[in-house]
């Protein structure tokens, strides 16, 4: 036992030695594992941004909501099945909350109306396009988890009115009203005057795809006023009573809506009820897909330095045959001199791997830096990740040339110039 | 101490301690391609414990082929080899580098220094092979140094030593695992003649302290200084006796 430390502590000594004295060759070579290491742990931690910023922003789908659509969130194969379903009126909303009401032991709390559409927004010094805007009753307040920066959402009053009122996440407010509270302001959608009543706090983006701090939301009443409410574009969300019983909740819906709709027993329901669990049902295989496809492309570039790796270990045993010969001489055993060779493989791997991983914390800052909206989220397992994968690297790269070493004959190894 | 340019007549040979090798019949073939090579056709000796012994012979004689049997690098074909009473012929790889661990003290003619590390790294080597601990290694490395006379070098590297300095080296590696025999191939060919003298003085120190010493070479002049000279011919030994 004490011999092998020796011998391992001695290998090290050596592989040190050996980097020292041939720094330019090893160098390069590391450079090889420096590449591998830095494609693969940036990859890595593009995958575990994207799960990060998938979990918050399914976290903002909310885990207790049931979605009303006229489209379901996985694949179709059918198009046109779906595309001759009605639309869903405004006033579905107000029948459901009616029925909820009615049902004593109902596991559903309220269903909310909404409509969508992009919109210009204007101050009297800017304006911002684009502008998701969402029409909706005053009862959606309890189905988000939203918190404000400053002021409220819409009353029950204003709601029903369809007052011209609104409130707009905080990049709306920051640009449309720079550096003042945009409380009481004036703005307006499309040409149409609203009041600003609240702002919301920083939310971030969906699944990085658009920025949920770039909405305005108004009255539903409103929206009818200005803009069409034609089809698809209204969909209804019902929060539950207990987010435990959502699936038994998700079927007390399906049957509310049945009713609403006046549809048959055993017809096929013309609308969808979803819930975060479906969409990440969905996401989940194109997730896992984008994480396999560039580990594996990443991978492959970490195989070249493995290349390179294997290479410089050949190199190194052939130059070195005579000392090999000598050290087998003076009572080397064979798992020595692959101890040893190993291990100098492993070292250059692990000289690159650090490096990698100083670059890769370094580009992951400059990047969140330039690109805030850009998926990366460093981890210490990824420390511990990209440490493995090096000495993985090493060992199997290094395994084949030390083995070829280890098994030398002394005789040969000797004589050889 | 008795001088390489001692008269012979002065040295005494000294009777002979236990045996330590004892070599039967041996025979050892190489296939080359088609052709096979008869290196040994069947070779009997016995080297017994303080002997001081050389080995010579032409190249292609078969010289080194049986220096490297009796180095336990490699194994003969036919025959009976034990060492200390054991048997070498049927021993696998680590087996055989245990033994040479051990028991044998290895001298080349081109020293085999490690060119990166210091004399007392050099000498260090064979001891942590045998799992020595790092102070025991370094007391019984500066110990050998001392013994060949580079006490005072022991942190030199082999390119800051002259050539006679890195065979002295070399000669404390081979004398530090404190081994049964020790074996040197060639130890003069790479030195000049007085350096040569020097280290053939240093083997008859080595000898008077009671080591047993194999030196193979080609030279005469070097190997007189041995007790016994064993000459090969054609794989086979021609003669082996005292030195007249």
């Amino acid at each position: 036992m004490d011999r092998l430390v020796y011998e391992f502590t001695e290998a090290v000594r050596i592989a040190m030695a050996q980097i020292r004295a041939n720094k330019m060759r090893s160098l390069l070579t590391a450079l090889g594992v420096v590449i591998g290491i830095v494609a693969v742990t940036l990859m890595g931690t593009a995958i575990n941004g994207i799960n990060v910023g998938f979990n918050r922003s399914l976290a903002i789908l909310g885990d207790d909501m049931l979605y009303i659509e006229k489209w379901p969130w996985h694949g179709v194969e059918d198009w046109w099945d779906y595309a001759n379903r009605p639309p869903f009126r405004i006033q579905d909303a107000d029948s459901l909350n009616k029925i909820f009401q009615r049902s004593p032991n109902t596991l559903l709390d309220v269903a909310v109306p909404s409509a969508q559409r992009q919109s210009t927004l204007k101050s009297n010094v800017n304006q911002v396009s684009g502008v998701f805007t969402i029409g909706t009753t005053d009862a959606y307040a309890r189905t988000v988890s939203v918190e404000y920066q400053s002021g409220r959402f819409f009353n029950e009053s204003e709601s029903r009115a369809g007052s011209q009122v609104c409130i707009v996440g905080i990049d709306v407010a920051d640009k449309l009203f720079p550096g003042r509270s945009p409380i009481g302001e004036s703005v307006k959608i499309e040409g149409n005057p609203f009041r600003v009543i609240g702002v919301l706090a920083r939310q971030g983006s969906f699944l990085g795809l658009f920025s949920l701090d770039t909405q305005v939301i108004i009255p539903i009443n409103a929206f009818k006023k200005f803009f069409d409410v034609h089809d698809g574009q209204v969909t209804i969300r019902v929060k539950a009573k207990d987010k435990l019983h959502l699936l038994d909740a998700q079927e007390e819906l399906i049957g509310a809506m049945r009713r609403v709709r006046g549809q048959l027993p055993g017809e096929p329901e013309n609308f969808s009820v979803e819930q975060q669990q479906a969409f990440k049902a969905t996401l989940d295989p194109i997730k896992s897909g984008i994480a396999f496809a560039g580990l594996f492309v990443t991978g492959l570039s970490l195989f070249v330095g493995a290349i390179g790796i294997m290479n410089i270990t050949f190199v190194s045993v052939r130059e070195r045959t005579k000392e090999i010969g000598t050290r087998k001489a003076l009572g080397a055993r064979r798992a020595t001199i692959l101890l040893q060779f190993l291990i100098e493989a492993v070292s250059i791997c692990c000289v690159g791997g650090v490096f990698g991983l100083l670059l890769t914390v370094g580009i992951s800052f400059m990047l969140k830096a330039a690109m805030p909206s850009f998926p990366l989220e460093f981890s210490a397992g990824l420390i511990v990740i990209s440490i493995v994968v090096s000495v993985a690297t090493g060992v199997v790269s290094g395994f084949v040339p030390a083995l070829g070493a280890s098994r030398l004959d002394p005789v040969v190894a000797l004589r050889y110039e | 101490m008795s001088s390489p340019t001692a008269p012979l007549e002065a040295r005494k040979v000294r009777p002979h301690g236990p045996l330590v090798i004892s070599i039967e019949n041996v025979t050892k073939l190489y296939q080359m391609g088609e052709e096979t090579i008869h290196a040994l056709r069947g070779v009997s000796l016995s080297i017994h414990r303080n002997e001081y012994l050389a080995i010579m012979g032409p190249s292609g004689s078969g010289k080194s082929t049986l220096m490297n049997m009796l180095g336990c690098l490699d194994t003969p074909t036919s025959g009976r080899y034990e060492f200390n009473g054991e048997n070498v012929a049927a021993m696998v790889d680590d087996e055989l580098a245990a033994i040479r661990n051990r028991e044998i003290g290895f001298v080349f003619q081109t020293f085999n220094l490690l060119a990166r590390s210091d004399a007392l790294r050099n000498v260090e080597l064979p001891l942590i092979y045998a799992g020595l601990p790092p102070h025991e290694r370094a007391e019984r490395a500066r110990a050998a140094l001392d013994s060949v006379g580079l006490g005072a070098r022991i942190h030199h590297k082999p390119n800051e030593l002259s050539g006679g300095q890195r065979q002295r080296v070399a000669i404390a590696r081979a004398l530090v695992n404190r081994p049964s025999i020790i074996l040197a191939d060639e130890p003069t060919g790479n030195l000049d003649s007085k350096t040569g003298v020097e280290i053939m003085a240093l083997f008859e120190d080595l000898y008077e302290k009671g080591n047993t010493l194999i030196v193979v070479t080609h030279e005469e002049s070097i190997a007189r200084h041995a007790r016994r000279i064993v000459r090969l011919h054609d794989g086979l030994i021609e003669s082996d006796g005292p030195v007249d």
